[in-house]
């Protein structure tokens, strides 16, 4: 044990030497924080928008106005012909193109049915899909509107919820949405929690990997090896330090996450602590099986970077789980990543006890402990 | 190979130096391996995986009192191959467990009596609870619901509305929404960010940490050809990985080339230096491997994914954040290969992308020949 209480000050001191490293442990998580919970977002703020509007009534004004009034599309180029819109699709000036036939308040008149075409630069296939059912939705409120303002009388006749409800158009059957956890359907709330995973399993498998790394590179960890020291004392001297650090980060960033970005902590947060201690033991395996595998620091950087990227991608981070095809889902099940993100999200958004998590739980154990056996079982002291 | 001006000793240096450099990344095989493999790996999960849509809504029921109506609109949701039930209670309480242990999705509930009110013609109100906790695909799923519902009220002669606006939403340059095609653009951003940048970062601070670096920079090789020397192994290895990425892409996912496919490469060449100078400056900026890491993964690797448009769309950014994205040299070079891949243009559109590259290079060859020479000096 007091070999263990040398080596431990050994490594803290080594740490808190490098300022660099030190900055970037504690002040960057910070800034990433602020910074990506920002970027990672499918909410479309601001549409350009290009009409062509053949039709010229009051009508025809009327769509380019409820669109504008949402707020989300913004009218920037108004022209005759269709060419000149798509140029302007073409070099990006616009995103959106309205097109309203000539005829327009006409078909609403006689017919009841007219088209508006939009074109949607789906270049940003994302963002395409959500422009698409905003306009849709603003389109179909404009249509009840335009319907109350042509037949007065037959709307008041369509709908006969009119002694209760005496609001022109006003359907029979209402469907009302209402948005548990997040009304406000901030989507930040929502990502915070799982960019705090990034930031500690960045912290604890690249920090570690590289940590002994280092050690071999410089040579160090021959010397090591040749005292008496034991290889369960090495490991657990190499990860503490930094399973600490990890943890102290995930502290800091659910400060700013309460701070800055309001995440509501309905859970307890000891059950994140503890799951995270658990996850942890996962994270730091897989930098330590890496240590063992890899010679340079380049080598090992470079491997846990296109793991990393590989489990966040599938870990259902950016994109939801459940759009995955199944085999996807099943290699989500051996994801510790993918655990975890899930039981941060649940805890923190949902205030989901233990027992609702205990599969992610269970999961993380499982999956930590093989790791962590394998990453131990394959540190040799003596190297070849 | 460029010409060094310095007669041929000089450059048959360089060119020594450069099969020198070469020959370090072909002897890592491990890395090399993952190297090659990775856009093709990149490429197929991306491909496969990454979806936006859900095909599967668990849904809980909640009906006090069913009737002939709510069966009626249940049975039509759970004859949709998109949805299936999982609970049927008659009270609200069993949703909130079922939320959290995320056993489903979003909670249908019938107000008392629907289908009398429904036959009657009386005002009712269908209240869908969804878990918001991810607000885009819990709004994706109300919408799904959403429009079962309105064909249920359609086919029962409610809601008929006095006049419609018939939208037709027309997905130009990516009419399916196929998300394969958006990434691959951006992939080919982000592997040549993580080749260039990242790889130069370290392999250039290693030769520091080592203090190689110190030797080479006393040998008559010139600061500038050092960092070509090491640089154009990078290079080459970057324009692999591009042709990789592309065909996979063209082969597996049939993903369309509109555009000129030599502009492309041509772009990416630039791109790639862009990354490699950054590469070598942050290495010049920096003491250690482990700092030339984390910071290439800070500046280079995080904003370049998550400010330039490869997943999250920019117009989707608060607005103080939009003015970062202009130093993030993928988002430029993520609007020329979308250009030219999706939309099919030219350098007559694409021009000021290439400028605002070609000024990020200069720029930062530049400031990473300087700062090697200070340390000369």
């Amino acid at each position: 044990m007091r070999v263990l209480g040398f080596l431990l000050r050994k490594e803290f001191l080594q740490i808190f030497r490098d300022r660099t490293i030190l900055g970037m442990l504690f002040i960057m998580p910070v800034i990433q924080l602020l910074v990506l919970a920002n970027a990672v977002t499918f909410e479309v703020t601001s549409v350009r928008m290009a009409v062509v509007d053949m039709d010229h009534s009051s009508m025809s004004r009327g769509v380019v106005t409820s669109l504008a009034a949402s707020g989300r599309f913004v009218p920037v180029e108004s022209s005759q012909s269709q060419a000149l819109a798509d140029g302007a699709m073409l070099d990006g000036s616009v995103n959106m193109i309205v097109v309203i036939p000539e005829g327009f308040a006409r078909k609403l008149e006689t017919m009841r049915r007219a088209q508006v075409q939009l074109i949607f630069d789906a270049e940003d296939g994302a963002a395409a899909g959500v422009m698409r059912s905003y306009a849709s939705a603003i389109l179909a409120q404009y249509s009840l509107d335009v319907g109350a303002q042509i037949f007065p009388v037959e709307s008041m006749r369509l709908s006969p919820a009119a002694e209760r409800a005496p609001v022109r158009g006003r359907p029979v059957l209402e469907v009302r949405h209402r948005g548990w956890y997040n009304p406000a359907l901030d989507y930040r709330e929502y990502m915070v929690p799982g960019i705090l995973v990034i930031l500690v399993t960045i912290v604890g498998s690249l920090l570690t990997a590289m940590n002994i790394v280092r050690e071999k590179e410089a040579g160090t960890l021959d010397q090591l090896n040749v005292t008496p020291i034991t290889r369960t004392t090495f490991i657990a001297a190499k990860l503490i330090p930094l399973w600490s650090i990890a943890m102290v980060d995930l502290m800091i960033g659910l400060v700013v996450a309460r701070l800055v970005f309001h995440v509501p902590m309905l859970g307890s947060l000891l059950l994140i602590f503890v799951a995270a201690t658990i996850y942890l033991a996962g994270a730091l395996g897989i930098g330590l099986w890496i240590s063992t595998v890899v010679e340079t620091q380049q080598q090992a950087m470079f491997l846990i970077f296109s793991l990393l990227m590989v489990y966040l991608l599938m870990g259902g981070l950016f994109t939801p789980l459940r759009g995955m095809p199944v085999w996807a889902q099943w290699a989500a099940d051996l994801n510790p990543i993918a655990h975890f993100v899930a039981l941060m999200r649940s805890v923190l958004l949902k205030g989901s006890g233990v027992r609702d998590v205990a599969g992610h739980l269970l999961a993380l154990t499982v999956i930590g402990a093989c790791v962590l056996g394998i990453a131990v079982r394959q540190y040799h002291k003596s190297s070849r | 190979m460029r010409e060094s001006g310095g007669g041929g000793g000089r450059r048959s240096a360089l060119h020594a130096f450069v099969m020198k450099e070469l020959r370090h990344i072909v002897r890592d095989r491990q890395t090399l391996t993952i190297l090659l493999l990775l856009p093709l790996a990149m490429v197929v999960l991306f491909g496969f995986a990454l979806r936006n849509d859900i095909n599967d809504v668990r849904i809980a029921i909640v009906d006090a009192s069913p009737d002939a109506a709510t069966i009626a609109l249940r049975n039509r949701l759970s004859g949709n191959p998109r949805f299936s039930i999982v609970a049927v209670a008659r009270t609200t309480d069993v949703v909130e467990p079922l939320f959290r242990r995320g056993a489903a999705d979003i909670a249908v509930v019938f107000p008392v009596g629907f289908g009398e009110s429904l036959s009657r013609g009386t005002s009712t109100r269908l209240l869908l609870i969804g878990d918001a906790s991810d607000p885009n695909t819990a709004s994706m799923m109300a919408a799904y619901v959403n429009a079962v519902i309105a064909s249920y009220a359609a086919d029962r002669g409610v809601n008929r509305q006095s006049v419609q606006i018939v939208p037709q939403f027309r997905m130009r340059y990516n009419p399916t929404l196929e998300s394969v095609n958006l990434f691959v653009p951006g992939l080919i951003a982000l592997v040549l960010m993580l080749v260039t940048a990242l790889m130069t970062a370290i392999s250039l601070s290693r030769e520091k940490e080592r203090g190689t670096l110190e030797i080479l920079l006393v040998s008559p090789l010139r600061p500038w050809q050092i960092i070509v020397g090491k640089v154009m192994p990078y290079l080459l290895l970057a324009f692999a990985n591009v042709i990789t990425a592309l065909v996979a892409a063209w082969l597996v996912f049939h993903v369309p080339f509109r555009g000129s496919v030599v502009l492309l490469l041509g772009s990416s060449v630039l791109f790639a230096m862009v990354g490699l100078a950054l590469g070598v400056l942050i290495a010049a900026l920096t003491s250690s491997q482990r700092a030339a890491m984390l910071g290439a993964i800070v500046v280079t690797m995080l904003p370049n994914t998550l400010l330039s448009g490869l997943i999250f769309p920019i117009s989707s950014l608060p607005g103080w954040l939009r003015p970062v994205t202009y130093f993030a040299p993928a988002r430029w070079f993520i609007v020329i290969a979308r250009g030219i891949m999706l939309k099919g243009v030219g350098m007559s559109y694409l021009w000021k992308e290439h400028v605002v590259l070609v000024v990020m290079l200069l720029l930062l060859f530049t400031a990473a020949v300087k700062s090697f020479k200070a340390r000369l000096a």
